[in-house]
């Protein structure tokens, strides 16, 4: 590693201004092919962003006064808690995944992106399937399984249309490369995309009756969260670590290891959502099975990116993309490892059916997903548009908010679901006090709740300052363009 | 690298998706579970749309590591065969409610469960389940024909009746079918009950 960082410290000094002059021109061009839809995606993200956390947050009251707004059947928490999930997963998430994909890939394989046409149409169909989708989840039309709630006749057909579109681009973009070696974030970027299409055809095909349907149901939603929304988002992190820091990936061995015994092991993992239940036991056996050795990709992508990153954390002062970007590997670290557990009979006989598992989700939606995407938007928006982010003291506002607000929430939560899961576990002590131990926790996750939206609310502003606002002159250059390493005093060891 | 990536994909499917379904294909219903009426299927319907499952699960796990039997969730743990009329399932992943594998043997009683969805607070002071006031009709006067519910004074409204809809009614119907306490074709209790 030595000898790595060594090679890259005399290439800057040799030539350095030459080499940035060049690079940066290259970059741009890159970065300008797909301007339409990067900046289309993360357009049509922000607003479901909005959408999702007005939902989340009404989702949230009601556990608190459930008698809120129950005169509609609209706004019934059982319509509400739906429209909140897939609203974040596929409208915010994964439209922010569109951008962050087609973004990544003219650079990854230096060529300007394909068919970037075809991939703004592919968002604009993803989106309108998901607005049938979701009108239709309030009127009551659902397909009854969780994460595949939106309508497969009038929905679903114009969501796989969408990402393949996307995927089509992302894919001519590949086959378009001028370079001989694939960097690991473009191993998880192309395989997600055919990856996502299995298994959401898989999930939605209407012939499953009885347990099947259960088990079809949590080897699409487990996979959804592991083939898709990971792949990419480590993707982004592999790609925002060593390039801000200036480094390269501590190892290229370990990187490969973690992406095959993800797509090994993820995949198999979704029975361990009916641990106890009325499926054949081989299966969940198999499923804990492929859960415990999840390790190995989880540490691979752990000690990777925290080696690349070890010794500059002291850089996360000057840049939100970074910062974000670290805070969402370790939480990767943290969720997967907290899955790992839950996974285990012992702890799982506790946790499953209580709020715990909504901590968790979050703890991976949210501080893993969704912070990795708003550093991606953090640096690559600058980028796009060639305007630097206006306020500063707005991006510390929405990260502390955010990141905080959300570390209160899985703490509650995650205590509140401990509590539930005892009490059930206790015959005799009756439904109530299962139900009176989570009360005070899910107050504190309204409050968490409130907190995290003001802090999206901040995040939503800048933007829009960002992108429609003409104080800001566009000559000037985006600081993070000009970031150089910056190095933290060296560890006497 | 595609054709491995999509193996292992592929290699998942086959092993939890279509090699189950092919090993299910012979389960058979039980000859005491019921195939559903239609007024139960519609109450089914009503249970989805309105996101029952998000709160309620309709399984009783294993006794050996979980209080669901003790607890009185049912006289067994749920398997296979109780599921077959099932699709969507609805096994839910949630107890911020509690169970309804068999609701309908613990509350058999309709005209609770239908003042139970109206306010869930006029039976259980505790409750946080939502209110469904909109699966039920305010009236300013019943019509010839009209299903009145009781609904306790501090519940009511100030003036006219609340009449039961026909959707009400069937997830109703559904609810109190939710039996699954007879002995499973497998089980010991089952071969000593036939001749």
């Amino acid at each position: 590693m030595t000898i790595q960082q060594g090679q890259v410290d005399v290439k800057q000094e040799d030539n350095s201004q030459y080499l940035n002059k060049a690079s940066a021109m290259e970059m741009e061009t890159y970065d300008q092919s797909g301007r339409q839809p990067v900046l289309l995606g993360f357009l049509i993200a922000v607003i479901w962003l909005l959408i999702g956390t007005v939902l989340g947050d009404l989702s949230s009251f009601k556990f608190d006064h459930p008698d809120l707004l129950s005169g509609q059947a609209y706004l019934t928490f059982g319509r509400i808690r739906p429209a909140h999930l897939n609203a974040m997963v596929y409208g915010w998430a994964s439209t922010a995944m569109f951008s962050v994909s087609l973004w990544l890939m003219p650079r990854l394989c230096r060529t300007r992106l394909r068919w970037g046409r075809v991939a703004s149409c592919g968002i604009l169909v993803w989106t309108a399937g998901l607005i049938v989708g979701l009108v239709l989840l309030l009127q009551g039309y659902s397909d009854g399984l969780e994460w595949l709630e939106l309508d497969r006749m009038w929905a679903d057909p114009l969501l796989v249309v969408g990402a393949a579109m996307v995927g089509a681009s992302v894919w001519r973009t590949l086959a378009a490369r001028n370079v001989h070696h694939l960097y690991v974030s473009v191993w998880y970027v192309a395989a997600s995309y055919p990856w996502f299409l299995i298994i959401f055809l898989a999930g939605n095909l209407p012939f499953y009756r009885g347990v099947e349907s259960a088990a079809v149901n949590w080897f699409y939603a487990h996979n959804a969260l592991g083939l898709w929304l990971t792949a990419v988002n480590l993707a982004l992190i592999y790609y925002l670590l060593p390039k801000i820091i200036g480094r390269p990936i501590y190892s290229y061995w370990l990187s490969l290891v973690g992406f095959w015994a993800l797509a090994l092991f993820y995949a198999l993992n979704g029975m361990h959502h009916l641990i106890g239940g009325p499926i054949p036991s081989w299966m969940i056996a198999t499923s804990i099975t492929a859960s415990i050795m999840m390790v190995i990709p989880v540490i691979a992508v752990g000690i990777n990116q925290h080696m690349t990153v070890v010794g500059r954390f002291g850089a996360m002062r000057y840049s939100p993309a970074l910062t974000l970007a670290v805070i969402a590997a370790m939480s990767y670290t943290a969720v997967s490892l907290q899955g790992i557990m839950t996974a285990l009979v012992s702890v799982n006989r506790i946790t499953h059916f209580t709020h715990w598992t909504i901590a968790h989700s979050h703890l991976g939606l949210y501080m893993f997903v969704t912070l990795s995407l708003f550093g991606g938007m953090y640096y690559i928006l600058p980028r796009v548009l060639k305007r630097e982010w206006p306020s500063r003291r707005l991006i510390r506002l929405h990260i502390l908010l955010t990141g905080g607000g959300m570390a209160l929430y899985i703490i509650a939560l995650g205590i509140g679901g401990v509590l539930q899961g005892l009490s059930l576990l206790t015959p005799g002590t009756g439904f109530e006090a299962s139900v009176a131990s989570t009360k005070p926790w899910l107050m504190l996750r309204s409050i968490s709740a409130v907190i995290i939206s003001v802090g999206h609310l901040a995040f939503i502003y800048h933007s829009y300052l960002l992108a429609f606002s003409r104080k800001h002159s566009t000559t000037q250059l985006p600081p993070f363009i000009e970031f150089k390493p910056v190095l933290v005093k060296e560890r006497k060891s | 690298m595609l054709m491995g990536a999509l193996a292992t994909v592929i290699f998942a499917l086959v092993i939890l998706v279509i090699l189950p379904s092919s090993l299910l294909s012979h389960v058979e219903a039980p000859p005491q579970l019921k195939r559903p009426s239609q007024q139960e299927l519609l109450g089914r319907q009503i249970y989805i749309s309105n996101g029952c499952i998000y709160c309620h699960t309709q399984q009783v796990r294993d006794a050996e590591i979980t209080a669901d039997v003790s607890s009185g969730l049912g006289n067994r743990a749920s398997v296979p065969a109780d599921y077959v009329y099932d699709a969507p399932n609805l096994l839910g992943t949630m107890r911020t409610g509690p169970d309804l594998f068999n609701v309908g043997v613990r509350l058999p009683d309709s005209n609770w469960h239908l003042l139970h969805l109206y306010q869930p607070r006029a039976l259980v002071p505790w409750s946080i389940m939502p209110a469904f006031p909109f699966l039920f009709e305010h009236k300013p006067k019943a019509e010839k024909g009209d299903k009145v519910l009781k609904v306790p004074a501090a519940y009511a409204p100030k003036q006219g009746v609340v009449v039961i809809t026909p959707e009400a009614a069937a997830l109703v119907a559904y609810l109190t079918s939710l039996r699954h306490d007879y002995p499973i074709p497998d089980s010991p209790a089952f071969k000593e009950s036939q001749p």
